[in-house]
């Protein structure tokens, strides 16, 4: 299943980088993309683990860059 | 982003005043530095002590808020709010630039439809383009952009394809006509019924793929990425060392002296202009790519076609028209109009291509009841009585075998002799043309650079070879069955030189097998066509070559100008570590280090968007 994001707020392509990869190493996760200049966050994973890799890619954005919110696209 | 700029004025006033007043008395100065360092970085120190709680140090914001409160320590009160104020009127502008980039870069790809007209019954409601289901009917009125692919069912009118195209010629449609997602309806008003959903519909097919082509990363965005993950501690590292050995080391070294060099390492830590850089000039050069209706589907796809050696075109469809017409009617003892009635007619029954183009060359209705007694000589031709008389036309066998004597010739082309009674009457060539551009196109690629191109083809060596001569292509190889031509390219691929890249351009439908092996797969004429977008790494939207060339030099500096960003990011850098380390330039140099150099590499990837004259 994929799902898609926006990252509102998203402000450092370096931090962009670094929720990619967080995000990525999450479980049931196949692959994640943030994109730092449409701010769109997608997420291809397992479908049973996905509201709980949802709920955890969230976290790791706001704890990433605290002035971000993540609204579904 | 006001009120940001109100703070900074704010602040930069207070810091002024501070200024001012430490001429008269050394009074009160401390008390008001501080709160002038306050109102400006403020956000910054917020910021830096959440993510130290959360055990996150090395961030942009701990770097600037270690490095300033640094230098408050060793008594730099003016030079530390200076940075911090410079730091944030830098931060103002990298946002103003980058949300500058992103929205021009949006607005390349402003080709999503807002709303449907749908029509249920006597009512026209609007509607969002998500909501509408196949089968549905949606009236599109002039000026509006059509929302879902669809058949036009009524109306008729002018649309404006260049937003998917880059062709800036208007397509005319009708009832019947294919209408796709996308494109603007000029002047009348249409009804259409929807024959896709809008997540299938050609504007979101081209919209996912832009925005996703940045996940395939190039090999330039890979190494900046793996250098900025080392860049910042290693400099960070060295800026420890930097603080504490010197004073140690050395007689007459300060630690003040040293760790203010130090703080300014720290600034330049930071990797947001590496990492900015590349992907943001790669999305523009896909950006202003897809604005010429030409998809490339990922930045390593860019890198590739940049170094194209060879490349390795399909003939028919592709420099070719794919249309067979009649090029020439050589009649014998009959009038050249006699000739091609009689063999229209007597091709009449078949549907075969070559027919097709026959009646179309002879373009009047066909009355039957002028036809009698047809048949069929399979792979010969056709025997059929016409007005009385008998008719044979067909290829060099079945003149053979009727024991007629032809005039033996070679053309490019398909050749139809024809008797009447048993007596020859001449033959008809028909051939494929070549697209208006594609001799333009082959100019453009050895421009370009390319070294090799080369044609395949089912067709027979003559046809081939005329078409090679006349757009002047290095090697022909024809005669091919599908299956061979995947062979040659394989074998072509194993000639090239070990960096440079093998591009087939075909159509996209009849040869996915060759597009997927080649490096780089350049799928023509992919509006409209799934399987083509699927298929390939480059989908030309028209079916013009000579926007191949255009893919190239696109590709060239785009690539070009994410290593002047690489290059110039880690110099100016380097350069301002190691004057910093020598005590040359101060906290100042180290901010154009972060920011200035961010806004540089922003602005100089704006430069990938213009993509008019490539």
């Amino acid at each position: 299943m994929k799902k898609k994001f926006i990252i509102e707020g998203l402000g450092c392509a370096n931090c962009a980088s670094k929720m990619e990869d967080a995000i990525k190493k999450l479980d049931g996760v196949k692959d994640a993309t943030v994109n730092f200049i449409t701010r769109k966050l997608v997420i291809e994973g397992e479908d049973d683990k996905m509201p709980e890799i949802i709920d955890k890619a969230a976290k790791i954005v706001k704890d990433i860059e605290p002035y971000t919110t993540l609204k579904k696209a | 982003m006001k009120k940001r700029l109100w703070r900074i004025i704010t602040g930069a006033v207070l810091f002024a005043a501070s200024i001012i007043i430490e001429f008269y008395t050394d009074w009160f100065v401390i008390p008001l530095y501080l709160i002038s360092y306050i109102v400006v970085g403020g956000d910054v120190l917020l910021r830096a002590c959440r993510n130290i709680v959360k055990g996150k140090v090395f961030d942009e914001n701990f770097l600037m808020a270690f490095a300033t409160i640094g230098a408050m320590f060793i008594a730099e009160y003016p030079e530390a709010i200076a940075v911090m104020l410079f730091y944030q009127i830098g931060e103002l502008f990298q946002d103003y630039a980058v949300d500058k980039s992103r929205k021009s870069i949006s607005s390349l790809m402003d080709i999503r439809p807002d709303y449907a007209n749908l029509k249920r019954g006597e009512e026209i409601r609007r509607v969002d383009p998500d909501e509408v289901r196949i089968g549905d009917i949606i009236i599109i009125k002039a000026g509006e952009r059509v929302p879902l692919d669809g058949k036009v069912i009524e109306g008729r009118s002018m649309l404006d394809t260049s937003a998917l195209t880059g062709e800036s010629v208007p397509r005319e449609i009708e009832p019947g006509s294919e209408v796709l997602s996308g494109c603007i309806n000029i002047n009348g008003l249409i009804s259409v019924e929807v024959t896709k959903e809008y997540d299938e519909s050609t504007v979101s097919k081209i919209l996912d793929l832009v925005e996703n082509a940045s996940s395939k990363k190039s090999r330039s965005e890979r190494f900046i990425t793996k250098f900025a993950a080392y860049y910042t501690p290693v400099v960070v590292i060295t800026a420890v060392f930097l603080a504490i050995i010197p004073p140690l080391a050395f007689r007459g070294e300060t630690f003040s002296e040293w760790i203010y060099r130090a703080l300014s390492f720290l600034v330049v830590s930071c990797p947001c202009a590496l990492v900015i850089s590349v992907p943001l000039t790669f999305f523009g050069g896909i950006g202003g790519a897809s604005r010429k209706g030409i998809l490339v589907k990922g930045g390593n796809h860019m890198e590739a076609l940049a170094k194209t050696e060879i490349l390795v075109f399909d003939k028919t469809g592709t420099l070719t028209k794919g249309v067979f017409n009649v090029q020439k009617i050589q009649p014998e003892g009959i009038t050249g109009e006699e000739l091609l009635e009689l063999v229209a007619y007597a091709e009449s029954y078949s549907s075969h291509p070559i027919s097709n183009s026959l009646r179309q060359a002879f373009g009047k209705d066909i009355d039957r009841s002028r036809i009698s007694d047809v048949e069929e000589v399979l792979g010969h031709g056709v025997i059929a009585t016409v007005d009385g008389k008998k008719v044979m036309a067909g290829n060099v066998k079945l003149m053979d075998m009727m024991n007629i004597d032809y005039n033996d010739t070679e053309h490019a082309g398909t050749i139809v002799h024809a008797a009447v009674d048993n007596k020859y009457a001449g033959y008809i060539v028909i051939a494929d043309e070549v697209k208006e551009d594609s001799g333009q196109a082959i100019k453009d690629l050895r421009q370009a650079n390319i070294k090799q191109i080369i044609m395949l083809t089912g067709d027979s060596e003559v046809a081939a070879s005329k078409v090679a001569e006349e757009l002047g292509i290095d090697k022909v190889y024809s005669e091919l069955l599908p299956g061979d031509k995947v062979e040659k390219v394989e074998e072509l691929l194993s000639r090239k030189s070990e960096n440079g890249k093998l591009a087939f351009a075909g159509d996209g439908i009849n040869d996915a097998p060759v597009l997927a092996r080649a490096d780089i797969g350049i799928a023509m004429g992919g509006l409209g066509s799934d399987a083509a977008i699927e298929a390939a790494d480059v989908v030309i939207m028209t079916d013009e070559p000579s926007k191949i060339a255009s893919a190239i030099n696109i590709s060239k500096m785009t690539i070009g100008i994410a290593w002047q960003n690489i290059v110039m990011a880690i110099g100016i850098k380097v350069v301002i570590l190691a004057l910093s380390a020598f005590g040359i330039t101060g906290m100042w140099a180290a901010i154009f280090g972060d920011v200035g150099v961010t806004i540089l590499a922003v602005l100089n990837s704006f430069r990938a968007l213009d993509v008019k004259n490539l």
